[in-house]
């Protein structure tokens, strides 16, 4: 499809700006851009079709199912999207003054009180803009705590190997040394390997729970004593909280610090990529910590103050405030027993469709119950067949569903994730499972058909590693090819 | 209660049976049972009419000004119709990362267009898909620069003071060390930051205009960053690059800053998106998403995600950065808006911003006690001193429906106009001040 | 098991060819690239930089996976082989052309395998 540089037309445009109505002003010579502006000159018809059309090169959650592993692809409602637009949120600038923001503050105020008692924690920062920025945000609040206390050999950071790869990366950025823990057998932490890392040099252990692999790890307890007695803290990424949300707490876990991503759990939209958001919620001994700018009552009303320790701020403001009116709207509408049902069913559904693939598929570490999502194993069906995962999700493009996550967790060989959401119909979950069933079948049919799929999408499967041996990261003009 | 589930209570009583279970709890059953809540303390829930209400009660609870001349890092600009009917097209809105490129090209191909108008509007090389905001951007940006011999980051003092902040912050995390270069009548003082370069510094960070409007000598600043073998970042307001000189002509390594302005609403700080920039010799030390241009198998055009072994998914713990998402729908609406826009309407913004804060420079200081704080060129902020308590002007006016300009540590005050402050609404400002003071 | 009779090995399937002046040719093997599948970019280190034996010199990037180098010899970078930046397909074409990096000044080196060793090596490995 052509690019808007190429519809581009000398001369046209949207006439958009009135004319000055004061005099004009001028830069001082020198200061003065001299490229041209090469940005595209498109009629309004034009740019809106140009959109259109690319709207329809795209797959979101109303297109059909979208069931990708640790992303909670669930329905967005619409009322939340139109209460973030209200001109009293929209229209808020945000340097000014607090009487003038009341409202803006008790949004965060009141999803902090919220979100705190979802998750077991005392405080809470809506700073973070997503969820890596979250754990980054949460790992310097532990680097600040342990040297307030005198505490600066710790400089370790306990990973397991399932884990995001965000994880290592924070931890990473904060200065901290990365030690990788294995799983065990039963895709949880391995207790032995855990114990052996704790040491006076660990800072913290990072654990989503329930894991990457679906699994609610039952040690949960011993896992963060353990990390405790040895002077740590422990961290709990909230990725997967859409399963256990309003059934246990991280706080109740043994955790200290979370973050969420308010775009998964909370159900805002995730924007092709964001805006979303990833507040941080600590234990009360960590409020001391968090970024500048939390929201608390003053003799006025609700002011913004900076912790006595804060770590500083992770970005300009106060994070990403659209989002959380989204977050905020959604809870309140499904209050205490909305909250625990939505996870219940999204646990339900996952197992249902698990057991639905059973026969078909290779499940791994597929013994007990999932929780919000579970993991297949395409490695038996790739010797046999050599049908891989990719070639399963490529085949999926052209049912209108949308692949699960391939080839993670990192631990389970040619892996696919399926994560159905609580939002999904009993009807979408046998039909994703019959059409799962039929690729399977067409794997010792035609395998061939199988290795081109997808054959009615855009575009056929791009050649990925072209683009990544001689990038073309920009349009390039025709004045300016060699 | 409001709720968003399709099945019914049998619907789900049929399928854990389907299950072999006869309670929801028992696919819970690794939870260890003294765990288990019994019930959040939450309210309970509320229908939709209920909560909008609701929500619409706190939002009457904010002061949105029908007469805006503040700006410092957030400004108010006119948000074309097509902007947001584009933004708020439901796919676009529901999408997740396009990793499955087949049914994302659409998603890919608004990125790649953002990518070149954002390359066009910095003069710079390659652009990733975005970032958070402005100020994580710039911190990015620092980071990029690192390396073994040099570890210590140079920011101007009159960048903004959260963009500085957002710096320290990452800087308290990697370890690197940040020096402030003082300010000097309003400008990054050159020499001071001459005596600063020397061979540990990784980068210098310059924002233009600056936090006080000011327009730098961005180019010849640059030299001397290189002069001292370190990179030069600079931090620019998007309007103001239709018109003045960008990071590409100012010998820039990389160029960041807050895509706020360009279509997106004030929204009390955020969601925002985060531009970033590069030359081609810092291509792959770009953190984020980046789309790029191939062929499929059959030599269509085609876009992907491309460069992803430097991200944290594949490189983690020696990933550079730990992003993984983008402000994607933020870069589309900014896309959209530089598309609708076009040449002639950035500049026509941009001449407008600087005519009306010219306007407003002139009226405002024609009341006795208001005065220019620093002499020479800026774009469209300025600060002028007040002959009064600051808070008490800005009250007076916030009475008649003016936010003012924002209140700096010495005194006076950072004014801004843009293209949306008529003449009429500078003089009103104008006779207001009079009043009140 | 392509593994030419003039080189010696690494168990991290590097290759080494001394030269006479004491210096010596780093690259990836056959069995490397043929593992790592299509390679999109190398990252390199500088002339004059130290190298470590058993430490990363660099890595190796492909669509979806990246892989550390890991230098079989102490010493200093002589030259590094520019033409892979733009190339690095090069690598998978001809593994045993395309080296990596030239290390001068070499003061101590792994412990290498021959042909036949690193062969044996590759087969238990599976």
């Amino acid at each position: 499809m052509e690019l808007l540089f190429e519809k581009s037309r000398e001369g046209r445009g949207c006439d958009l700006l009135p004319p000055l109505d004061v005099p004009p002003a001028h830069l001082m010579e020198g200061m003065e851009r001299k490229r041209p502006l090469r940005l595209p000159q498109i009629a309004e018809v034009d740019l809106s079709r140009h959109y259109s059309a690319l709207e329809r090169r795209s797959h979101g959650v109303n297109d059909g199912f979208y069931p990708l592993g640790s992303c909670t692809m669930k329905y967005d409602p619409k009322v939340d999207d139109e209460m973030a637009a209200l001109p009293g949120f929209a229209g808020v600038h945000p340097l000014q003054g607090p009487d003038t923001v009341q409202g803006c503050l008790e949004v965060l105020y009141l999803a902090e009180e919220l979100l705190c008692e979802i998750t077991g924690m005392e405080a809470m920062t809506f700073q973070p803009a997503a969820g890596a920025h979250g754990e980054f945000t949460a790992l310097l609040m532990v680097k600040k705590y342990h040297q307030s206390r005198g505490d600066a050999a710790r400089t370790k950071v306990i990973v397991p190997d399932s884990a995001h790869g965000t994880n290592p990366a924070s931890a990473a950025m904060c200065g901290f040394t990365v030690v990788n823990v294995p799983s065990d057998p039963k895709g949880g932490v391995d207790l032995e390997a855990l114990r052996a890392a704790m040491g006076p040099d660990v800072a913290a252990l990072m654990l989503t729970n329930p894991n990457t692999l679906g699994l609610f790890d039952a040690n949960i307890l011993e896992i963060t004593q353990i990390v405790h007695d040895a002077g740590g803290l422990c961290y709990y990424d909230g990725a997967n909280l859409n399963a256990v949300m309003g059934v246990v707490r991280p706080g109740d876990m043994g955790f200290d610090l979370v973050h969420l991503n308010l775009h998964k759990t909370f159900a805002t939209p995730h924007g092709g990529g964001g805006p979303g958001a990833g507040p941080v919620g600590c234990k009360g001994f960590l409020k001391d910590f968090l970024p500048a700018g939390h929201v608390e009552e003053g003799e006025a009303g609700l002011e913004l103050r900076d912790p006595a320790q804060s770590i500083g701020r992770v970005k300009s403001f106060y994070g990403n405030f659209g989002v959380v009116v989204r977050a905020l709207t959604y809870i309140l509408t499904l209050g205490a027993e909305g909250i625990r049902e939505a996870a219940q069913v999204a646990v339900l559904n996952a197992n249902y469709l698990r057991e639905q693939l059973r026969g078909s598929y290779d499940v791994a570490y597929g013994d007990g119950p999932c929780m919000h999502e579970f993991v297949l194993t395409l490695e038996g069906l790739k010797k046999e067949t050599g049908i891989s995962a990719m070639d399963v999700s490529k085949a999926l493009l052209d049912h209108g569903i949308h692949p699960p996550t391939m080839y993670f967790p990192l631990i389970v060989d040619e892996a696919l994730m399926f994560e159905p959401t609580e939002t999904e119909s009993r009807e979408t979950l046998d039909h994703a499972a019959q059409v799962l069933r039929e690729i399977r079948a067409q794997a010792d049919r035609e395998p061939e058909a199988l290795h081109t799929a997808p054959h009615h999408a855009a575009i056929g499967r791009p050649d990925e590693v072209n683009a990544a041996r001689h990038p073309v990261l920009r349009y390039v003009f025709p004045e300016d090819r060699a | 209660m409001g709720n968003y589930l399709p099945s019914s209570a049998a619907e789900r009583q049929e399928m854990l049976a389907s299950l072999g279970c006869e309670r929801i709890d028992d696919l819970y059953c690794q939870v260890p049972e003294e765990m288990k809540l019994d019930r959040l303390d939450l309210p309970a829930g509320k229908s939709e009419l209920e909560v909008r209400r609701i929500m619409e009660s706190i939002a009457a609870k904010n002061t949105v000004f029908p007469s805006v001349f503040r700006g410092a890092g957030a400004y108010r600009h006119y948000i074309p119709a097509i902007v947001k009917n584009v933004a708020s097209k439901e796919t676009f809105v529901t999408a997740y990362t396009p990793y499955q490129a087949e049914i994302s090209q659409g998603v890919l191909q608004s990125i790649f267009e953002y990518q070149t108008m954002i390359c066009e509007l910095t003069g710079m090389d390659v652009s990733n898909a975005s970032v958070y905001d402005g100020a994580s951007a710039a911190a990015e940006a620092v980071a990029m620069c690192r390396d073994r011999k040099r570890d210590t980051v140079l920011v101007s003092a009159a960048a903004h003071p959260m963009v500085r902040q957002t710096i320290e912050t990452y800087c308290f995390g990697s370890g690197m060390k940040v020096k402030y270069v003082p300010m000097k009548n309003g400008f990054t003082d050159e020499e001071a930051l001459a005596g600063l370069l020397d061979g540990s510094v990784a980068c210098f960070y310059l924002q233009q205009p600056n936090f006080y409007g000011r327009i730098e000598r961005a180019g010849e600043i640059g030299q001397a960053v290189h002069g001292a073998g370190a990179k030069y970042i600079m931090g620019v307001d998007p309007i103001a690059m239709a018109v003045l000189k960008p990071p590409g002509e100012c010998g820039a390594d990389i160029a960041v800053g807050e895509g706020q302005s360009l279509g997106l609403p004030l929204s009390f700080g955020g969601p925002y998106l985060g531009f970033m920039a590069a030359t081609q010799a810092m291509m792959r030390k770009l953190p984020g998403r980046i789309v790029g241009e191939t062929t499929d198998h059959d030599g269509q055009r085609a876009f992907v995600l491309t460069l992803q072994a430097r991200e944290q998914h594949i490189r983690r713990e020696k990933a550079s950065s730990n992003i993984c998402s983008n402000q994607a729908l933020c870069a589309m609406t900014a896309a959209v808006y530089m598309a609708a826009m076009g040449p002639e309407g950035m500049r026509k913004a941009a001449e407008s911003c600087m005519a009306h804060a010219r306007y407003a420079a002139e009226r405002i200081c024609s009341v006795p006690g208001f005065d220019m704080v620093y002499p020479g060129p800026y774009f469209n902020e300025f600060a002028a001193t007040c002959p009064c308590k600051p808070e008490k002007l800005l009250a007076g006016l916030a009475d008649r429906g003016i936010l003012g300009g924002l209140p700096l540590e010495n005194g006076s005050i950072l004014w801004c106009a843009t293209e949306m402050n008529t003449k009429d609404e500078i003089d009103a400002l104008e006779r207001a001040i009079r009043e009140v003071v | 098991m392509n593994a030419p009779e003039h080189l010696l090995y690494t168990k991290s399937h590097e290759w080494v060819l001394f030269a006479g002046d004491g210096s010596a040719k780093v690259g990836l093997t056959d069995h490397a690239q043929d593992a790592l599948g299509d390679i999109v970019f190398v990252n390199l280190p500088e002339a004059g930089d130290s190298l470590t034996k058993g430490e990363a010199l660099g890595d190796v990037e492909s669509v979806k996976a990246v892989s550390d180098i890991y230098s079989p010899v102490t010493g200093t970078v002589k030259a590094v082989n520019e033409s892979l930046l733009d190339a690095p397909e090069s690598i998978n074409a001809d593994p045993y052309g395309a080296w990596l990096v030239e290390v001068e000044d070499i003061s101590d080196k792994e412990e290498l395998l021959d042909a036949a060793a690193y062969a044996a090596h590759c087969a238990s490995e599976g």
